[in-house]
């Protein structure tokens, strides 16, 4: 067969849905170029709130990488908007010139916000909520912990509204209606969610009518027609979406409110089909990814020349994506003379729920606060069940019915085949059980690659889990991750990114809200997360001694025999005559049994009873002394080599930069130790090529080295790059290592992460991009100003003195006489 | 037996250890997050590291040395790890807090 020309305009998650149909189904049959309106691959539009509230980030949304389109031989205009469709030529023209011919056209352009029109609609600091842009302006925005104004209490609102508070700035909401998501909930439930939103601390205002955003420039304030005004540096237009069928209706198709199609997705002219947001089927048009991934299976079938059940309309539950607010909507609330009501509240609880209930069958749902029953609901209603046996029980959910199941997987196991686990794929669990058995699936991301389910917005994901926990017993590992440890089944990664987003600021907080399985942690997770907490709130958070190793708390180091070891500063392994003497009167004094130099140009005094450690600490202090830190998961050592001071073969002032990095960092907590080396010339006395951050001195310059090893692995390291002054090589170390200490996992060294991160990634950010480097840079100033404080110095002036004595000393009454 | 008083609960930090010196070796003192105290000889019975160093958490505490998580409720070792340490039976009365001790012993300092 030859194949033919499929052109589609728009890369959304429709389009990216119908051609996994299409190449499914006839494979090899067109040759398919989309032309993408924005500069990327196809991703979750559904999970731009978690991106704006930090739970996700763009990489985890993607839906089809650039490798897809390469795989299936696709050529993606990025970046091209197209601008005319010529019917008769069956050709299309885009905004950079890019013209290109078709057989069959899909039009897929979505749609486009709702801008209010009032003036000042045009000021700098107007942001619509439509795309990763938006989110990333929305985010730029929210750097200046400013305030917001959020108009429109809807879905996208009230997300825009609570990402923007996670992400620290003071948020109104603005609805013109008197409760919020009016169109999902009623009243009950609107207060509800109204109250829920406001605990958040964000101002809710309805009958809000917007009559002006003021500015000059810049947006300042929004007035509301009763004369109020609310000062506002970013303003986030969220009042709903309208097709975007501008172009269909330019190339003379049929268009209503949006472009009208048939069941079967084609428009008026029978080479062009259209899909998505941007269309009107039997007068309704839709903004929800279940109906739209229904029109990517009937587009798909149609062009693969394949007869197919056509697209009928069905209600689809809402859910909104705020973490803690429990809602769902489903089908037609209103009260009316045909229908009853069932209703439970628990006012203690904040739960609200509804049914709607029309010659004994469930028409409409709303539950807010607890909503575990609404697939059971939507089952009901879907199959359109008698429910006047059960009606008594009906409210109190599926566990009520007939016999008691307690067991909260028993629901689960008792759901018809039929069921629908996954709304926004239309997913049953017929499918999900028979997959798992029939392709040995074993874990969650492989089901979702294969069935789809909770692959989109995520909220059906505790379920698909107990399916598989139910198909496969024992044999379902839930944790793709690696757990940080038994007290949780989040990993590493997900906990430091929850810490920031949801600005958790204590290790109770940070249990509580992550659900940690045991009362205060183990002590594996209590040190990361005291670390986690020191490194993100360097200002506010208060250190947990007690969730620190014995090392850190006594601030040296324990040996095997329970006494310590005592490793004074010498900043860039230099020494003086006073501070050996010093050294020296300590070891006699306390009759310290051994003394040796270390790896890191250091001297280590070695058995030092615990008792004695404030008072050689008081003795070395004397002499000048500081902590060595070689006891901490922080800065270490820098070593070095005499350079160009005395060395004939020195190009750069080697031992000058490596004091000046060392007093520059001293202090600093960081995931694992870090160990640095500057050399002055490429022989490299000082070893910096094996150290965790490096500096090799040429003539032209600093040559700056990262992630090397010289401990349980060996590895040489990675050449970040050249620089040429020393300003430039302390800032850009000073950079990466608070790049590392953002986002490495405890204990793990920078070789570890910089292997997990990737080379060029990091020197992309911290090389290439100024702007980041000096970003990096500012928040590790930042941080140093609650770090770089003696421990020694402060506990020979009393804190913690408990930790250096025995709570008391017993003795043994002398026998009389 | 005899009752000894070692001090008052204000003087362990919660989710913290102190140790008593007694003529007998050192015994560790524990208080849990919720305020429970326990007494096990401070002596991991794997390499004789000093539990009153170690991390607690809920009813435990893990060895600072090599990482055995021990109970301070039985004194054994949990999870895979064997061994088992001297428990000392304590009593709080009020905040005050005692030692069952071999008798003849007495506070020295």
């Amino acid at each position: 067969m030859m194949t033919e020309k499929l052109v589609i305009v728009g890369n959304g998650m429709a389009p990216g849905r119908m051609l996994e149909h299409l190449f499914e189904e006839a494979p090899g049959r067109y040759q398919v170029t989309i032309f993408n309106a924005e500069p990327r691959v196809n991703y979750d539009r559904i999970m731009l709130s978690p991106v704006l509230s930090g739970e996700k980030n763009y990489e985890e949304i993607i839906i089809h990488g650039d490798g897809w389109y390469i795989k299936n031989g696709i050529v993606l205009y990025k970046g091209h908007k197209i601008v005319s469709i010529d019917r008769a030529a069956k050709c299309v023209t885009s905004d950079q010139g890019v013209v290109e011919s078709y057989d069959k056209l899909v039009i897929a352009t979505g749609s486009v916000p709702l801008i209010l029109p009032v003036p000042g609609r045009d000021l700098a600091g107007v942001l619509t909520y439509r795309d990763l842009d938006d989110v990333n302006a929305m985010l730029l925005a929210a750097q200046s912990r400013a305030r917001a104004v959020v108009i429109g209490g809807g879905l996208l609102g009230l997300e825009a509204a609570a990402g923007l508070k996670e992400r620290g700035m003071d948020v109104t909401v603005l609805h013109l209606m008197p409760t919020l998501m009016e169109r999902q909930l009623d009243a009950a439930a609107g207060y509800l969610l109204q109250k829920a939103i406001e605990t958040r601390g964000i101002r809710v205002v309805t009958k809000a009518n917007t009559k002006a955003i003021l500015g000059t420039h810049k947006v300042e304030a929004v007035e509301l027609a009763d004369g109020t005004i609310i000062p506002a540096t970013l303003v986030v237009m969220a009042a709903g979406i309208r097709p975007n069928a501008g172009l269909a209706s330019r190339a003379g198709l049929d268009v209503n409110r949006g472009i009208l199609v048939d069941a079967e997705m084609q428009t008026s002219d029978p080479n062009i089909l259209a899909l998505g947001e941007c269309v009107e089927v039997d007068g309704h048009v839709y903004g929800l990814v279940a109906p739209l991934y229904e029109m990517a299976r009937v587009a798909a079938a149609r062009l693969a020349g394949r007869n197919t059940a056509g697209f009928v309309h069905s209600d689809t539950p809402t859910k909104l994506k705020v973490t803690g607010i429990e809602l769902f909507s489903l089908g037609d609330f209103a009260d009316g003379g045909d229908r009853d009501e069932i209703v439970l509240r628990d006012a203690a609880a904040g739960v609200y729920k509804r049914l709607i209930v029309k010659e004994n069958r469930i028409v409409g749902t709303v539950l807010f606060g607890e909503t575990s029953d609404g697939a059971w609901f939507n089952d009901l209603k879907k199959k359109k069940t008698d429910i006047s046996e059960m009606r008594d029980t009906l409210i109190f959910g599926q566990a009520y019915q007939g016999s008691a199941l307690l067991d909260p997987m028993a629901a689960v196991a008792a759901l018809p085949d039929d069921a629908e686990i996954c709304g926004c794929n239309g997913v049953c669990k017929g499918k999900i059980t028979g997959a798992i058995t029939a392709k040995n699936l074993t874990s969650l991301e492989d089901v979702r690659a294969h069935t789809k389910a909770s692959a989109s917005c995520g909220s059906c994901t505790g379920l698909v889990e107990q399916l598989m926990r139910l198909t496969l017993g024992d044999a379902y590992n839930p944790s793709a991750v690696q757990p940080m440890c038994g007290c949780t089944s989040l990993g590493h990664d997900d906990v430091r990114r929850l810490i920031s987003a949801k600005r958790l600021k204590t290790i109770p907080a940070v249990m509580q809200e992550l659900e940690w399985k045991t009362s205060c942690g183990c002590a594996k997770c209590r040190p990361a997360l005291n670390y986690y907490l020191v490194c993100d709130w360097p200002d506010e958070y208060a250190d947990d001694y007690q969730s620190r190793f014995i090392n850190e708390r006594a601030h040296a180091n324990i040996q095997k025999d329970g006494t310590y070891s005592v490793v004074p500063r010498m900043w860039g392994g230099v020494t003086s005559a006073k501070e050996l003497r010093a050294i020296a009167d300590a070891v006699e004094k306390f009759a310290i049994p051994t003394v040796k130099v270390t790896g890191g140009q250091r001297i280590d005094m070695l058995g030092v009873k615990k008792e004695d450690l404030p008072g050689v600490w008081a003795d070395l202090g004397k002499a000048g002394f500081v902590s060595g830190h070689a006891y901490a998961k922080g800065i270490r050592t820098v070593k070095t080599c005499v350079g160009s001071d005395w060395c004939r073969f020195g190009t750069q002032d080697s031992t000058r930069l490596g004091i000046r990095i060392e007093k520059f960092m001293w202090g600093s907590w960081t995931p694992a130790k870090v160990k640095m080396g500057v050399s002055g010339c490429p022989r490299n006395c000082a070893e910096a090529t094996c150290k965790d951050v490096g500096v090799i001195c040429v003539e032209s310059g600093y040559e700056i080295h990262f992630a090397g090893a010289a401990g349980l692995d060996i590895k040489g390291t990675e050449v970040l790059g050249l620089v040429n002054s020393e300003d430039e090589a302390l800032e850009t170390i000073v950079a990466l290592v608070q790049m590392y200490r953002e986002q490495a996992r405890y204990l793990e060294r920078i070789y570890k992460w910089a292997k997990r991160v990737g080379v060029d990634e990091i020197r992309r950010q911290i090389f290439q991009d100024p702007e980041k480097r000096k970003a990096y840079f500012d928040r590790f100033v930042f941080s140093q100003k609650f770090a770089q404080v003696d421990p020694w110095s402060e506990r020979v002036s009393g804190k913690d003195k408990h930790e250096f004595r025995p709570m008391a000393i017993l003795a043994l009454a002398e026998a009389a006489g | 037996m005899d009752w000894i008083e070692i001090g008052t609960i204000a003087d362990i930090p919660p989710r913290g250890a102190r140790c008593i010196v007694t003529p007998n070796g050192r015994i560790a003192v524990f208080r849990t997050a919720d305020d429970a105290v326990f007494a096990l000889d401070d002596r991991c019975p794997h390499k004789g590291g000093p539990l009153s160093q170690g991390i607690v958490h809920g009813k435990a505490v893990t060895c600072p040395l090599h990482n055995l998580v021990i109970s301070l409720d039985t004194g054994r070792a949990l999870g895979v790890d064997e061994g088992e340490v001297r428990t000392v039976p304590v009593k709080r009365e009020g905040d005050r807090l005692f030692l069952a001790l071999e008798i003849g012993t007495h506070r020295a300092a």
